[in-house]
């Protein structure tokens, strides 16, 4: 009890400059022992310690005090303690103890979820990845928990603002395969379906020497969304991605890969009876709602090849070419499409004709203008971040032993026969 | 019936093909005159397999079949091959009366006598090996190989033809042996072997003499035209020279030149090629003169009176489906045809009534629509069909728009690609780092 006491003087005291918190985190290292030993103590100590200024003392009190097993009505309690801590900690302090404050968030999400109640994690959480992240390219590990909480409370808005930013710096590949797989599922719900198939597209290829099941859901849905999307799927995984990947992948999907050649075919009725026949297979992944978008998606794509043919065509037809039931289908079909913008028509219901319109842009306007612009300098800052990675690879040792490791040794060789040996060479080397 | 009429006037079948009758025209094929372009084991092959595409039991075509059969029995008698003397009496099965029943007594002395050959042959050739004469050693598996040939063992002539090989000095051997080499090449239906016996008689160091030359163009020709190059094969069709004549009857007659380099190159070249290599060649001239329909479907493609075009191609049609080289590719041939006329035909006009178009390809609208609607998909044709007025509308491309689009796709590719190297670069630097820490 003693100790606590003069941990918690310590703790009030040294939480001023970055000097003084380093010397507290090494004696809050060694003193974490004796916290695990007595957690029920320390509820008291909480009070005493303000989470805000003194975030590192704080949160060694917290980890301490949540670890071990809780039940529904502790859950409870805990949370807005939790919550309160994670909203106005310190991110410097903390970040010198990254794994403890991971712990604690996620204690935190799972008490959210023993209470079932996710929505009330989702703010905090994102709060706790933009508090642990070092960078905005930073993936932490609590990315993927924190994208977990959005899908489960359907709170895709929030989620969509996180996959925003960029990610280059990972901590743990398997985070980055959750948390890319997670993200391509809140995309696919807001219908981004070519920034899903991009997160979808690096689980597929990311290097990883066994097969894991978090890639061969990812699999599942990439040809899915990618049927969606394009209206083709090619089954061959580019060159980069691993060969584990590239082997065993499609042993897994066997299903979907059947379902991408049939939907190539172009019939659709023998596409819906090949859907219906693996109907529970597709449930059992939960992946029945996407299978119905790619029937659905599969009409569209027949209707915009008929774009690139016809200047008008009669709904008749199109019923007749698209295999739809009847001019009524068409018209709805056509009518849903061009108020989604993907294609651009008018419907003249007098005489049962639609009249294909070119794209209208010009790409005369003051947006658009901007839009090049911006992207031009995005491409160029992501030039230079490569230019960058390719010059620091240059420097580095192991790297220059492996290239010029035959050049140097035979170098050295030349150098020790000029060194050492006076008469003229007879050999060439 | 009309058939058998003008077999009786034309008489035999030993006498110069006659220039007066059109050979492969739109009437239906005689029989006699056709066969009687060809010498040997081609005009047997030719017989049979036209015995073979007559069967299925209509009228005209069964009298056919029969004359081909006929024919084809006078002519094996004439040679030594039992096998195919045996099939043919098969497939007669006694229906064109006692003199042609199986003659299994002439079949018996022909064996006999195939038998005393062999072992002479043998044993002279055992006596030039062991003398080691190169010429007479030559000589001998020549004449094994014509044995072979005769009897109808075309692997074994192919096979000793080849032996000759080690023994040439003169390049006249080494010529006549690739000619050996590339008419069993021929029977047997195995092109490459033709396609590799051609460059090597070409590159023979002597001066070949015209004929020759013809023969291997002809050769070479054909070789292209089994696998599916037409370009190529109407290429050499069209550089034949006229000294050809009938002097490579035991494979090819000349109005088959004329047929296939003509189908070939109309279905393969574009205007101009047409215009230069066939039209205004005067050599080519030469064989189309055999052959008028081909000339006349020519020059209507060319001068856009497409129905009579397409009216001359389906009168052909089932004389060339007799055809034991063309048969397979006649329906490529005339899609390829047919596709290049409405290609052609839409290329100087802006707009197009599909009407009017129907009546000049003597097709219904909607039909046409169906196959415009094919050939602007696979990018052929650029233009868009208005499908209420039945109108085809030239379409060129915005050039300055779909160059912004073009960048800008490019642009947002780069981006996503860039992006997920460098993710994927990181996390194999991450494994291998930390691989290295757990090694140290």
């Amino acid at each position: 009890m003693g100790s606590i006491e003069n941990l918690v003087t310590q703790i009030q005291g040294l939480s001023g400059s970055i000097d003084d918190i380093a010397h507290l985190h090494n004696i809050l290292k060694v003193a974490d022992e004796s916290l695990h030993a007595e957690p029920s103590a320390l509820s008291s100590v909480l009070d005493q310690v303000d989470p805000a200024k003194h975030s590192l003392g704080y949160l060694y009190f917290l980890e301490a005090f949540t670890s071990g097993p809780v039940s529904k009505e502790q859950a409870l309690t805990l949370i807005p303690i939790l919550a309160r801590f994670i909203n106005c900690c310190d991110a410097q302090q903390i970040r010198f103890a990254p794994d403890k404050f991971v712990s604690v968030c996620k204690r935190f999400k799972d008490h959210v979820l023993l209470i079932e109640s996710p929505l009330r994690g989702v703010s905090p959480m994102r709060a706790a990845v933009r508090k642990l992240q070092t960078t905005s390219e930073h993936l932490t590990t609590l990315h993927p928990d924190f994208l977990l909480l959005c899908l489960l409370s359907k709170s895709y808005n929030i989620g969509l603002s996180v996959l925003e930013d960029d990610i280059f710096d990972v901590d743990q590949p398997r985070d980055l395969f959750l948390y890319c797989y997670y993200g391509g599922m809140i995309c696919i719900g807001q219908k981004r379906f070519r920034k899903a198939l991009e997160l979808l597209h690096n689980v597929v290829t990311a290097p990883m020497n066994t097969i894991n099941a978090i890639a061969v859901e990812a699999y599942k849905k990439y040809i899915l969304v990618s049927l969606i999307h394009y209206g083709q799927f090619s089954t061959s995984l580019p060159k980069y991605a691993s060969s584990a990947a590239q082997r065993n992948l499609k042993n897994f999907c066997q299903p979907y890969i059947e379902l991408a050649t049939t939907y190539s075919s172009g019939k659709i009725a023998e596409f819906k009876i090949y859907v219906d026949t693996n109907r529970e297979k597709y449930d059992n992944d939960k992946n029945l709602g996407l299978v119905k978008q790619v029937v659905s998606s599969m009409y569209k794509h027949n209707i915009q090849r008929l774009t690139q043919t016809y200047l008008t065509l009669s709904l008749q037809d199109i019923a007749n070419t698209v295999q739809l039931g009847s001019p009524k289908e068409a018209e709805m079909h056509v009518l849903q499409m061009i108020q989604d913008g993907e294609i651009f028509a008018t419907i003249n219901q007098k005489d049962g004709m639609v009249r294909f319109l070119e794209d209208p842009e010009q790409y005369k306007t003051c947006q658009m203008i901007e839009h090049i612009d911006s992207s031009i300098q995005r491409i160029m800052t992501l030039s230079r971040k490569l230019n960058a990675m390719d010059e620091l690879m240059s420097y580095d040792p192991l790297y220059l032993s492996k290239v010029l490791f035959t050049q140097v040794g035979r170098e050295r060789q030349r150098f020790d026969f000029d060194d050492f040996d006076t008469v003229p060479q007879k050999f060439p080397i | 019936m009309e058939p058998e009429d003008e077999i009786y006037e034309n008489g035999g079948g030993e006498q110069p093909p006659p220039r007066s009758k059109p050979i492969i025209s739109g009437e239906q094929l005689d029989v006699e005159t056709y066969a009687s372009l060809y010498r040997d084991r081609t005009k047997v092959a030719r017989l049979l397999f036209i015995a073979d595409r007559c069967d299925n039991g209509a009228m005209p075509l069964e009298a056919l079949r029969m004359e081909a059969l006929r024919m084809a029995y006078d002519e094996i008698k004439k040679g030594e091959n039992t096998q195919l003397f045996r099939e043919v009496v098969n497939k007669i099965g006694g229906m064109l009366g006692d003199k042609y029943e199986m003659d299994a007594a002439w079949c018996e002395t022909v064996d006999r006598r195939a038998e005393q050959k062999k072992e002479k042959l043998e044993n002279e050739l055992n006596s030039y090996r062991t003398n080691l004469i190169k010429e007479s050693i030559r000589m001998g598996y020549n004449d094994f190989g014509d044995f072979h040939y005769a009897h109808g063992a075309l692997g074994d002539a192919f096979k000793s033809y080849v032996r000759t090989r080690d023994y040439c000095t003169t390049s006249k051997h080494i010529i006549s042996m690739c000619m050996n080499a590339i008419l069993v090449s021929i029977e047997m239906g195995q092109f490459t072997h033709v396609t590799s016996y051609v460059s090597k008689a070409e590159q023979s160091p002597d001066a070949l003499d015209p004929i020759t030359v013809a023969k291997l163009r002809c050769a070479a020709g054909l070789a292209h035209l089994e696998t599916k190059k037409y370009k190529l094969a109407a290429r050499k069709f069209l550089e034949t020279g006229p000294e050809l004549g009938s002097h490579y009857n035991e494979v090819i007659a000349a109005q088959d030149v004329a047929t296939y380099g003509g189908l070939c190159a109309l279905a393969s070249f574009d205007r101009t090629e047409l215009k230069n290599k066939v039209i205004d060649n005067l050599n080519f001239r030469n064989f189309l003169e055999l052959v008028p329909e081909v000339r006349e479907l020519i020059n209507d493609f060319y001068s856009s009176h497409y129905a009579s075009c397409l009216e001359y191609l389906g009168n052909l049609k089932p004389n060339l489906l007799l055809d034991i080289h063309l048969h397979d590719h006649v329906e490529t041939l005339y899609d390829q045809i047919r596709h290049k006329a409405l290609i052609q035909y839409t290329h100087p006009f802006v707009s197009v009534d599909l009407r009017m178009m129907a009546n000049a390809f003597k097709t219904s609208v909607a039909g046409l629509e169906k196959e415009l609607e094919a050939l602007i998909t696979d990018n052929q044709i650029q233009a868009r069909i208005d499908s209420h007025n039945k109108i085809l509308y030239a379409r060129h491309a915005d050039q300055r728009n779909a160059t912004f689009q073009r960048v800008l796709q490019t642009g947002s590719e780069f981006d996503r690609d860039v992006r997920s190297m460098l993710l994927r670069a990181n996390l194999i630097k991450y494994d291998h780092n930390l691989r290295a820490s757990r090694k140290l």
